[in-house]
Parts: structure tokens; C-alpha cells; sequence
């Protein structure tokens, strides 16, 4: 069009994706620890579950308190369609991804057709999760309270792996998509609308916006994503139960690392994972191991940010 | 061509009547201006026009197609755009991202959509801007986003909601030319407006309302001459003002 495009940035922003991949792909150069690599996979993981939150709540301005919801969808997909119907896990990968967006569309269609915002919309998330929470310990196929033990099987062909790295390259590969499709919402017209519609749903409503469409993409995407995060977890630990899937400790964890690291940035997600996985880590060793005190260093780390950072670590780096 | 038709439209917050029964036209090409008293309807009449609000009873058609119960961003991408007379900005946006909003509306691609802005911009003075935030505007800047926003999506129609207001008689000078261009563009507009000395300059019909009421209808002299326009804005000192602009006989 005009003769001058203004920059955007995206260049940069690829770049920086670039880079990031390069330094997973390399990363087995530099250690072949398995407890550095182990905690990697763990921030990584951390990572791609905060990207998920960050599409709808960071980008959408829509806050999930339930986000273990579509990471426990996507860890029973996982689990059932391997164990139940012998489906092998690169065919269960877009089959989980697709029940976690199905998932994100029934709630995102009840809650924001009925124009559910802020707290409310936050408690629906939470209550879906709940609610699945009871429906995995009731159903006969996932196995009630005991859960499921996938069964080892360590071949790549099953996307199981003999060595970390394998698993490191897997989670390395869902967070790189992840970051492509933030860089895409950065860069895009649908990722200009869901950032309209978080700064003011009726400004962007007179502009042409249809905020009940863009809001169900995003929780859709939200889904789909985050159902990822849940398949690796099964793939990793062989393991899960309705408690781990569907309990708050991962909706808490998917919502504190965008807000740490940035929200509705690019790379927030993956520089909170980094900060609260250090964090975590350096207090453990303080407090051995007093139960409920990592979610209380949580809550404490929540209420710093929101009050003094409510641009999280992006947004004081970006403070010109 | 009538570019916009109200029918018996009518809306009531509790026991108040906030539009009762507003019939009005609007032909494609004109420059209208929708003038009344504090509270008398004119916001919630530019809702009910652009799908903000559902009317009780009474129908809208817009460029030939009835728009009546329909969203208000359907409504726009029908070509249908309106102002806020509260400022509505992205403020954490800059104004070229803010502009761009509208502008995607008939643009996909990111990169003509700033493009696009840049030219808005241009249009409505706000060039020199368009990398700061919006929330470092002042109010004058804030009501050219306003224009800019709306005007980015391309409308057949803009509805300005008071565009002028706060802004000291420089600024307004400096506006009233950008408004006249648009119209000049060929866009249709139907403006809210206070400042009568601008209303005089650019309006080819004003309709007057007064308690959700249409009272009077003409030409900016004859409606400034007019005694039950006089009546209606009674108290408000607005009869001074209409004399003093000149457009009193
Ligand atoms: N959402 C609302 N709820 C209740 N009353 C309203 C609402 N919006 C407007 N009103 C009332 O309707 C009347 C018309 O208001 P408004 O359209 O804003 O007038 P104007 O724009 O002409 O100053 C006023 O009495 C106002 O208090
Ligand atoms: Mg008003």
C-alpha cells in the first residue's frame, strides 16, 4: 500500500523464535545432565501451558482460573486413546490438541454468548474444571481416582524416549509452535482485534469487531494448546490422575507465568516459567518440605506482581 | 437516496422516556446536525442507530436494509461508523494501533492496515502522533482518534457524537475543516453537536431533540430562529448563544 510500511517488529520477533529453538537444539551439547535437562523439560512444559493462558487472558483480557481444564483433557485424551482404542500417540497428538479446542469452543460458546466477563467468566473456567475433575473420577475409561499408568513403551514411534533429550526436543517443538503463534497474533489482524476487544469491547464493537467470534478463536486456540501440554505430561511421566489433571496447581502455574514474564507479550510466558521455576527451586532447598508452601510462595508472588509489576518482567524491560 | 431512516423509535429506562417515538431521514451525501439540551436523547438516539441499544419499539434502515435488532459491529461492517462522546481509546495503543483497528475492518493484512492508519491520520492532523500512546493524547487528540478510528473502517455513515466538545476555539477551528472534508469525501454524517458556531458553518439540516422528542427540523438559520428551539434550551443560555453566533436573522 503506502510507500513507507511501518515497522512492526516481526522480523525481530522471528528471530528471537529462531534463537530460541537453536538454543533447545544445541542444548544437549552443553549438558548431558539429566536433572539440568529434566529441569528444562519442566519450564518448558511450563511454558507452553502459560502461552495457552496467555492467547486468551493476556492477548483477550479473558481470565482463566481453570486452565487445568484443557491441560487435563489433553492428558486423558492422551492416555484413553492410547490405552482404550490402541490409537498411537502422533495420531493421539492432534486428536488431543482438537478435544482440548472442542473443549475451549463449549465453554467459550456458554460463557460469552451469555457475555460472561471478569470474575464471572473466571469462575465458569474454574467450575468446568471441577466439574471434570469428578466426571475423571467417575468415568468408567479413565480410570476413577486411581488414574492412568501408560505403559512404557520407548520408542519414538510411540513419542516415548530411552533419553531426556528426546523428550527436551518434543516439548521443545510444542513451545516453538507456541511462540509462532504468538508471534502471529502479534503480527496479525485477529490478534489486533483480541487486543482491541481486551482494552474496550464496545470501542472495538463500533470498529467492525465481533467479539463473541474473536473471544471463541482465542479459547479455542487456548484449548488446543494447552490439550498439548497435557498429552507431553502423560508422554513424560507415564502418569496421571484426576487430581494432577483437572486440581489447581496447573491452572495456577498456567496464569503466574504470563503474569510474571508479561502478558499478551510474546515471550512473557517463557521468561515467568524461567523466573518461577528458579524461584521454586531456590526455595525448596530453604524449606525442604512444608506442604502448600510453594502455592502460598505463589499467592506472595501474585500479589507483588499485580500491585508493583502489573506489566510483569516484559514490561519493566520495555520501560523506556 | 436516503442514506438513513428511523421509524417510531422509542426506548425508556425505567419510567424516563430517553427516545419516544423518533422519526427521521437522512440522505445519502448530507451534512446533519442533531442538536438538544443536556438529556434529551442524543446519545441514546446514535445507540439505537448503530445497534448499541435494541429499541423497544421503531425500526432503523440503513442504505436500503433494515439494521433493527442487528450488532453493533455488523451494523458497522455494514458501513455504519460512530464516535463516542466519552473517548473510547486502546490506551495502552499507540494511535497508529489504535487506528488500525478500524482500518482492519476492510484491510486483512497487518501491514496495510498501519499503512492505512498513517493515511487517516494524516487526514484528521493527528501525523505527528501516531507512534505515542494514546493515553498521552489530550483531549483534543482524543476526539481525533475518535474520527480517525471511525473513519478507518470506511463508513458510508458516521455518526459523531459531539466531537467538538472540550475543545477551545483554536482546536475547533481546526476541526470543523477536517469534518467538512470528509463530508467532501462523500461520507454521509450526522453529527451531535454544541458548539453552534460550528453547526452553523457545516450543517446543511439540523434536527433539533428535546425530552427524547424530535421538535424541529430545517436549515441552521431557521432552526436558530425558531421559538421553540429557543424554548427547549430555555435556562441552558442557548438562545444568547445562537444570536451571538450569527446565524439568529
Ligand atoms: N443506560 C442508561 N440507563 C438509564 N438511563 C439512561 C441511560 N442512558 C441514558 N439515560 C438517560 O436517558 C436520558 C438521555 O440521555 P442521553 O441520551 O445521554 O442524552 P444526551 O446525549 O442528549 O445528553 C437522560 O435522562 C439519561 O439520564
Ligand atoms: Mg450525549
Amino acid at each position: 500500500m503506502g510507500s513507507r510500511a511501518p515497522a512492526t517488529g516481526l522480523g525481530r520477533d522471528l528471530a528471537v523464535v529462531a534463537a530460541i529453538a537453536t538454543a533447545i537444539l544445541l542444548l544437549p551439547l552443553g549438558t548431558q545432565s539429566g536433572a539440568a535437562l529434566h529441569a528444562v523439560i519442566l519450564t518448558l512444559l511450563a511454558t507452553v501451558l502459560g502461552q495457552g493462558w496467555n492467547i486468551l487472558g493476556g492477548f483477550g483480557g479473558q481470565f482463566s482460573f481453570g486452565n487445568a481444564l484443557f491441560f487435563g483433557v489433553g492428558a486423558y485424551a492422551a492416555a484413553v486413546l492410547q490405552m482404550r482404542l490402541g490409537i498411537n500417540a502422533w495420531i493421539a497428538l492432534p486428536l488431543a490438541a482438537a478435544a482440548g479446542a472442542a473443549v475451549g469452543a463449549l465453554v467459550g460458546a456458554l460463557a460469552f454468548r451469555y457475555g460472561l466477563k471478569g470474575s464471572y467468566f473466571a469462575l465458569v473456567t474454574l467450575a468446568f474444571a471441577e466439574v471434570f475433575r469428578i466426571l475423571a473420577n467417575m468415568l468408567p475409561f479413565t480410570g476413577g481416582g486411581v488414574g492412568l499408568m501408560l505403559p512404557l513403551d520407548t520408542r519414538a514411534a510411540a513419542m516415548q524416549f530411552a533419553s531426556r533429550v528426546g523428550y527436551l526436543y518434543l516439548i521443545g517443538a510444542f513451545a516453538v509452535a507456541g511462540f509462532l503463534l504468538h508471534v502471529w497474533l502479534r503480527h496479525s489482524r485477529f490478534g489486533a482485534w483480541l487486543v482491541a476487544i481486551r482494552d474496550n469491547e464496545a470501542a472495538a464493537a463500533a470498529l467492525g469487531v465481533d467479539a463473541f467470534r474473536v473471544k471463541l478463536a482465542a479459547i479455542v486456540l487456548c484449548g488446543a494448546l494447552t490439550a498439548t501440554s497435557g498429552l507431553f505430561y502423560v508422554q513424560y511421566l507415564h502418569y496421571i490422575d484426576p487430581n494432577i489433571a483437572f486440581g489447581p496447581a496447573f491452572s495456577v502455574e498456567a496464569l503466574l507465568g504470563p503474569i510474571v514474564g508479561g502478558m499478551g507479550t510474546v515471550f512473557g510466558p517463557l521468561v515467568g516459567a524461567i523466573v518461577l521455576h528458579a524461584l521454586s527451586e531456590s526455595t525448596r532447598n530453604l524449606v525442604a518440605d512444608v506442604p502448600g508452601v510453594s502455592l502460598a510462595l505463589y499467592g506472595a508472588v501474585l500479589i507483588v506482581m499485580v500491585r508493583y509489576m502489573p506489566g510483569g518482567i516484559m514490561g519493566l524491560l520495555r520501560r523506556r | 437516496m436516503t442514506m438513513l431512516k428511523a421509524a417510531g423509535l422509542s426506548i425508556r429506562f425505567g419510567g424516563v422516556a430517553a427516545v419516544d417515538g423518533v422519526s427521521l431521514a437522512v440522505p445519502e451525501g448530507e451534512l446533519c446536525a442533531l442538536i438538544g439540551p443536556n438529556g434529551a436523547g442524543k446519545t441514546t438516539l446514535f445507540a439505537l442507530l448503530s445497534g448499541f441499544l435494541a429499541p423497544q419499539s421503531g425500526a432503523v434502515e440503513f442504505d436500503g436494509r433494515t439494521v433493527t435488532g442487528m450488532k453493533p459491529h455488523a451494523i458497522c461492517a455494514l458501513g455504519l461508523a460512530r464516535t463516542f462522546q466519552i473517548v473510547q481509546p486502546f490506551a495502552a495503543q499507540s494511535v497508529r494501533e489504535n487506528i488500525a483497528v478500524g482500518a482492519h475492518l476492510r484491510l486483512r493484512s497487518r501491514r496495510d492496515a498501519l499503512a492505512f492508519a498513517d493515511e487517516v491520520a494524516r487526514r484528521v492532523g493527528l501525523a505527528g502522533e501516531l507512534d505515542k500512546p494514546a493515553s498521552a493524547l489530550t483531549i483534543a487528540g482524543r476526539k481525533r482518534l475518535e474520527l480517525a478510528r471511525a473513519l478507518a473502517t470506511r463508513p458510508k455513515l458516521l455518526l459523531l457524537d459531539e466531537v467538538l466538545a472540550g475543545l477551545n476555539p483554536q482546536e475547533i477551528d481546526a476541526v470543523v475543516p477536517v469534518v467538512r472534508a470528509i463530508r467532501d469525501s462523500g461520507v454521509t454524517v450526522l453529527m451531535i453537536e454544541h458548539v453552534m458556531r460550528a453547526v452553523m458553518s457545516l450543517a446543511d439540516r439540523v434536527l433539533v431533540l428535546a425530552g427524547g422528542r424530535l421538535i424541529a427540523e430545517g436549515p441552521p438559520a431557521a432552526i436558530a430562529a425558531d421559538p421553540r428551539v429557543v424554548e427547549a434550551y430555555l435556562g441552558q443560555g442557548t438562545a444568547a448563544r445562537l444570536a451571538r453566533s450569527g446565524g439568529a436573522p
